[in-house]
């Protein structure tokens, strides 16, 4: 590559949960000021800010926070990219760093949805007169409930379920398995949105959404924002070794879109893209998925999880719920995933998701996660993938 | 809906236009000259190739579920599936079976269906389709 390596110096995520007191660039403020304090670094240090934001994609959200925490002139890239928006505003920081712009970058993502509804959820259109088709399908009223869902529950069911229909083994019981570990392992995160630990009784009992994801299978909407500051490996020697001995190396950062498949049409194929990334992702990190130490995935739903253990190759192709079984991805197992409590649990505002995962492994990295401490963590993988669709993976290695 | 099949049926009018009505009803791709990739949207180019000569093509009626969920999210629950027409994957609705695991399966045998849906103030009557079991 011949480029420097790009470290993370400051990273920072609010609580996730309800904020009806802050507004959007409230909760980007606090995660951006923090995340500054975190680099021991002030606004005039940053040459380049990716801000992500979903619901307001047009309103220059990375602007309006400029007006709040300093503004320097700086460029800004206002980001919008499905559930891979934060990574995306990562990925254009730690691209202007690598191309030798500037030395600095920072990239926030932030998101207010509690009490937004599920994702994907339309109303019906309103009723006209006569029948008229419009749209790419010719369409004469809402597909919706129609010729199948498009809402993202009921996407990512069908997900699950064509791995189970591909490999066998995957239960309703075992989907719920993997909801009963992600909020297993939330009880000992404080910055979870739900800390609540459920028994797989309660899981599958719960309000059925689209099975067979129920109610605690699913992400839960709300509010939050996370910030990570990133530096070149020439500014990283010119800071405080106090810096210095808690930067993270990001040793892969990649983002893919999908390729055309057959029968990506019908069903979007959330699979081929994140196997690509994985594959690009371990290829510039020069490591191997038995290497890392811990894995945050995007668990949008609980059937999301199972096959992406298989597509970022944590088991062999078709093993995932043999892999599940073997009680691995649990926090005391071989290979760790979602022990902030994943999406299900920590809640998932959709921009700040995709810089919060990457935050968890920071913290382990560092060893300052708590109670929730992977011992000796020094590598770890965090994924995320948008519908439409976009993945983001990044690769972070604990200074050497 | 210029399908000459339809002249006689001028007051009916298919809920998607790769639905194409007639005595014996039917899915219709738009089948990339090149690659043979099927779409059943309109399309600029070939998302596979980057082809722009598409032929229309006749979908199998008949086909296996690979995949399926259960929407309990509205007043009424239903099942959304994929059935794999004997190699074009189609999206639908699965109709005339209860909307139960019990009652759905993987792997299932279906075929396709159209059922009416309503009539506008001209007195048009819309048809729209699903998949249903397959009576041996
Ligand atoms: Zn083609």
């Amino acid at each position: 590559m011949g480029s420097e390596d790009v470290w993370i110096i400051g990273s920072n995520m609010t609580k996730f949960g309800k904020h009806p007191e802050k507004d959007v660039v409230d909760l980007a403020s606090e995660a951006s000021v923090s995340a500054l304090r975190d680099a021991d670094m002030t606004m005039s240090d940053v040459g380049v800010l990716g801000v992500g934001n979903l619901m307001n994609a047009g309103a220059g959200i990375g602007q309006q926070l400029q007006k709040q925490i300093g503004q320097t002139g700086i460029p800004v890239f206002n980001v919008s990219n499905a559930c891979a928006t934060g990574a995306t505003a990562l990925r254009v920081a730690i691209m202007a760093v690598k191309a030798g712009e500037t030395d600095v970058g920072m990239a926030v993502g932030v998101e207010k949805l509690a009490g937004a509804g599920l994702l994907g959820q339309r109303g019906p259109k309103p009723k006209s007169e006569t029948w008229e088709p419009s749209g790419r399908f010719g369409a004469i009223g809402s597909t919706e409930g129609r010729i199948g869902t498009n809402i993202m529950p009921g996407v990512f069911a069908q997900v699950g379920m064509e791995y189970g229909h591909k490999y066998g083994g995957a239960s309703f019981e075992l989907f719920a398995k993997i909801s009963e570990k992600n909020h297993a392992h939330s009880t000992l995160n404080p910055l979870a949105a739900y800390q609540k630990r459920f028994t797989l009784d309660e899981i599958m009992n719960d309000v059925m959404i689209a099975y067979p994801n129920t109610r605690p299978m699913c992400s839960g909407n709300c509010d939050g924002a996370a910030a990570m500051i990133v530096v070149n490996d020439s500014k990283l020697q010119s800071l405080p070794v106090s810096v210095r001995k808690r930067a993270v190396k990001i040793s892969a950062s990649v983002l893919t879109s999908d390729p055309w498949v057959e029968g990506c049409q019908v069903l979007p194929d959330v699979n081929t893209l994140t196997r690509n990334a994985a594959t690009q992702a371990y290829e510039q990190a020069g490591i191997g998925p038995e290497d890392l130490d811990l894995v945050e995935l995007h668990d949008c739903f609980a059937t999301a999880e199972l096959v992406h253990y298989d597509n970022l190759m944590l088991c062999e192709q078709g093993g995932a719920v043999d892999f599940f079984k073997s009680g691995a991805p649990w926090r005391d197992g071989a290979k760790p995933v979602n022990v902030s409590g994943g999406l299900q649990s920590k809640g998932h505002p959709i921009a700040a998701t995709g810089i919060a995962n990457i935050h968890e492994i920071v913290v382990h990295l560092r060893g300052e996660a708590g109670d929730r401490q992977i011992e000796g963590a020094k590598v770890g993988l965090a994924h995320v993938i948008g519908l439409g669709s976009a993945c983001g993976i990044h690769i972070l290695e604990k200074a050497a | 809906m210029t399908d000459p099949e339809n002249l006689e049926s001028i007051q009916q009018v298919p809920f998607v236009d790769y639905l194409v009505l007639g005595e014996h009803p039917y899915l219709c791709a738009n089948e990339c000259n090149q690659c043979k990739a099927r779409f059943f949207d309109r399309r600029n180019a070939c998302a596979s190739c980057f082809s722009d000569e598409f032929t229309k093509v006749r979908i199998v009626t008949t086909g296996e579920v690979t995949s399926f969920t259960i929407v309990e999210m509205g007043p009424v629950p239903y099942v959304s599936a994929i059935v794999d027409c004997e190699g074009t994957p189609v999206r639908c609705t699965l109709i005339g079976v209860d909307p139960t695991p019990e009652e759905v399966q993987l792997g299932m045998k279906v075929e396709l269906a159209t059922y009416p849906m309503g009539v506008d103030s001209e007195g048009t009557e819309a048809i729209a389709f699903g998949f249903t079991p397959s009576k041996k």
